[in-house]
């Protein structure tokens, strides 16, 4: 196991350990490891191998066998566990959510229970209606049953974070989702958690998404054992032994461009363009001028076509990537696409430059010769970022 | 995976207008009361148009009737009551799962409760405790007759709330006391409630038999009318019950309309 300690813990697990009654093997096993404030740490691993029992020893929805629980400094082990709960978030892959409560008041359950008056109930609930992507006017009056699993999951989310709790588990939360909505749901908590910073537990048995998602990455083995706890770029360049390579599967390197995010990567900037408006004349001119085979027409800064320079008419510009996605998926649209580039956006989809496939197959090489990544600025950025 | 950032929310619009209603009246609802009331008055005219002799007379006057539909209907308010107080808060013991273990042996004896012929219940009991008085012997013979239902329901009712979002519940911090009565419960109910009106709707009808240790009751029309062999006498008692029994169920079904809980 790797080095697990860090200056300012916010969870802290010390030897924990669990043993179901009956069973002779722990479901989890001396189990210690530190979540830095502030960062999503993801819990990965097949199936069974203690990522709900630990994220439950942590809310002490199971009480541990031996070991202790610090929680912000705190030993918690034995403290009352409603109180302890009500200061944690708590979001699953099933939502829990009460079907015969509105939305708001599911949302409200955690203020309420800490007997937040009535009209701070509804601003927060309306607060984080919002933040999650939901019209308050239209969705908090909702049952549960008449929204769709990817709104559920989001009242699931904004549930948890009612109370402004410091830390967040979460266990599954989009296991159980179209890949579609999963990823947009991962991008929005992604989105969301550069404003909160909370402390992140985060359980999931698929690497891409753990990889995606996680500060760091414990996986997670047989037995209930962490096997390395890494950052993802070290997860990936250096498994630990045959068993997080196994875990990782074939692919690492590509898999590894899904830490860069285009907002972060240095994009050409020297792609000819033209405005949408330029008349036949200005438009024979450019093609002349350069040796692309394509031209890109911006309209109002807003890339539309791709103008052929062998003439005839304009291609739509298909699918452009924006500053949230990762290369990894600039590398997807371009096989999907049968391309060879595609147009980088800026968040209000304005046209911020190129990406081109050998930019990306040296970026791949680059960071197998190197064996360490070139992603320096993910963290980072998430770290500083707008204002609370 | 895809690149071609999906608009905002790529979920699936929610499903407007199923939003749950409550039903409004309707022919369905009051279909029923409507009969009965037709058969009342039908049971009236037919009555009246008959000659009634004098020891007709004696039972088929509204005195006699009126007095002994309340005593029908006080006793068996009384057994309802009783069942409530002690199926409810058994049943929600027996899910804990501290006590599930004892789920088994009561529900076998409810069983037996129930199977037991309840006339041959209030026989026993009447020659068993001659101390006691009629009215306790018809409660208690028709209470252990009439625990079953609300019993189980309760425990299925309980038994079929999604476990995961009762450990939701929890990982919120609400308390168990809390878990119950604001999540358990309410989701129970619709089960609970279809129970408690097969317990409301026997025991109308059990009550009948209290006639037979002169606990009084409706069954005292009917016994009249085959003790006397009077044919029009035996025919109202026997109205009367069903017809109460009949409006005691549409009661607690329009009671069961209203508690279900909204959304689920
Ligand atoms: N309530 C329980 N009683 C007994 N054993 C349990 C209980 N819950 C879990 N286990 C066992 O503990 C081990 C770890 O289970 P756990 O649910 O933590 O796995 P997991 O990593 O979350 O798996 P998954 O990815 O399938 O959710 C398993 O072997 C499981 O059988
Ligand atoms: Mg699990």
């Amino acid at each position: 196991m790797s080095d697990q300690t860090t200056d300012r813990p916010m969870i802290r697990l010390v030897e924990l350990t669990k043993t179901y009654p009956g069973r002779t093997a722990p479901a989890v096993d001396a189990l210690s490891l530190d979540v830095p404030e502030g960062e999503i740490v993801v819990f990965v691993g097949p199936s069974g191998c203690g990522k709900t029992t630990t994220m439950k020893l942590i809310n002490r929805l199971i009480e541990p066998t031996s070991g202790r629980i610090l929680l912000d400094g705190e030993d918690v082990t034995h403290v009352d566990p409603d109180r302890l709960r009500r200061g944690i978030g708590y979001a699953i892959q099933q939502t829990g959510l009460f079907p015969h409560r509105t939305v708001a008041e599911n949302i409200a359950t955690v203020p309420k229970l800490l007997g937040w008056d009535r009209t701070r109930v509804a601003e927060r609930v309306d607060a984080l209606l919002h933040m999650v992507g939901l019209a308050p006017e239209e969705y908090r009056d909702l049952h549960p049953r008449q929204l769709s699993g990817g709104q559920q999951q989001r009242v699931g989310v904004a549930r948890a974070l009612a109370a402004d709790p410091p830390v967040l588990l979460m266990d599954e939360p989009f296991g159980a989702i179209d890949p579609l909505t999963r990823e947009t749901l991962q991008n929005e908590l992604l989105r969301i958690q550069r404003e909160i910073r909370k402390t992140i537990v985060f359980v999931t048995h698929d690497i891409d998404e753990a990889v995606k998602m996680g500060d760091r990455i414990a996986i997670f083995a047989e037995g209930g054992r962490v096997v390395q706890y890494d950052t993802p770029e070290r997860i990936l360049s250096e498994p630990a032994d045959d068993f997080v390579s196994d875990f990782i599967g074939a692919g690492a390197s590509v898999r590894r461009l899904s830490l860069t995010r285009i907002g972060d990567a240095t994009v050409a900037e020297d792609w000819p363009t033209l405005p949408f408006s330029a008349d036949a004349s200005e438009r024979a001119a450019a093609v002349a001028a350069g040796d692309h085979d394509f031209l890109l027409l911006l309209d109002d800064g807003l890339p539309v076509e791709w103008l052929p320079s062998s003439g005839g008419g304009g291609l739509p510009v298909l699918a452009p990537v924006g500053p949230d996605h990762t290369l990894y998926d600039a590398l997807d649209t371009m096989l999907s696409n049968n391309s060879d580039v595609v147009v980088v956006t800026d968040a209000q989809g304005r046209y911020r430059g190129t990406l081109d496939l050998p930019t990306i197959q040296d970026l791949i090489h680059v960071d197998d010769a190197a064996g360490v990544p070139t992603r320096v600025s993910r963290s980072t950025s998430r770290r500083s970022g707008e204002p609370r | 995976m895809s690149a071609t950032a999906p608009p905002p929310s790529a979920d699936a619009p929610p499903r407007r207008g199923a939003t749950a209603r409550r039903t409004a009246p309707s022919p369905r609802v009051w279909g029923l009361p409507l009969l009965l009331a037709a058969v009342l008055g039908g049971l009236y005219l037919y009555v009246g148009s008959q000659d009634l002799d004098r020891i007709e007379r004696r039972s088929l006057n509204a005195e006699y009737l009126l007095s002994r539909t309340v005593q029908h209907l006080t006793l068996s308010v009384v057994v309802v009551v009783l069942i409530l107080a002690v199926a409810i808060p058994l049943g929600i013991l027996l899910t804990r799962p501290r006590a599930r273990r004892f789920a088994g042996p009561v529900l076998a004896v409810a069983n037996i409760g129930q199977a037991t012929p309840t006339l041959g219940l209030i026989v026993l009991f009447a020659v068993v405790f001659v101390a006691w008085d009629v009215r306790t012997i018809v409660i208690v013979a028709v209470w252990l007759y009439g625990i079953l239902p609300v019993l189980r329901n309760t425990m299925v009712g309980l038994d079929q709330v999604d476990r995961s979002m009762i450990e939701a519940a929890r990982g919120m911090g609400m308390t168990p006391l809390r878990v119950m009565l604001s999540v358990e419960l309410p989701l129970a109910v619709p089960v609970m409630l279809s129970g408690i009106r097969t317990a409301l709707v026997i025991t109308v009808g059990t009550v009948a038999l209290a006639t037979f240790v002169g606990a009084g009751g409706l069954g005292d029309v009917i016994s009249n009318g085959i003790a006397s062999s009077r044919d029009t006498v035996l025919l109202t008692g026997s109205v009367l019950v069903a017809v109460l029994a009949l409006a005691v169920d549409w009661l607690a079904g329009l009671v069961e309309d209203l508690l279900r809980p909204r959304g689920a």
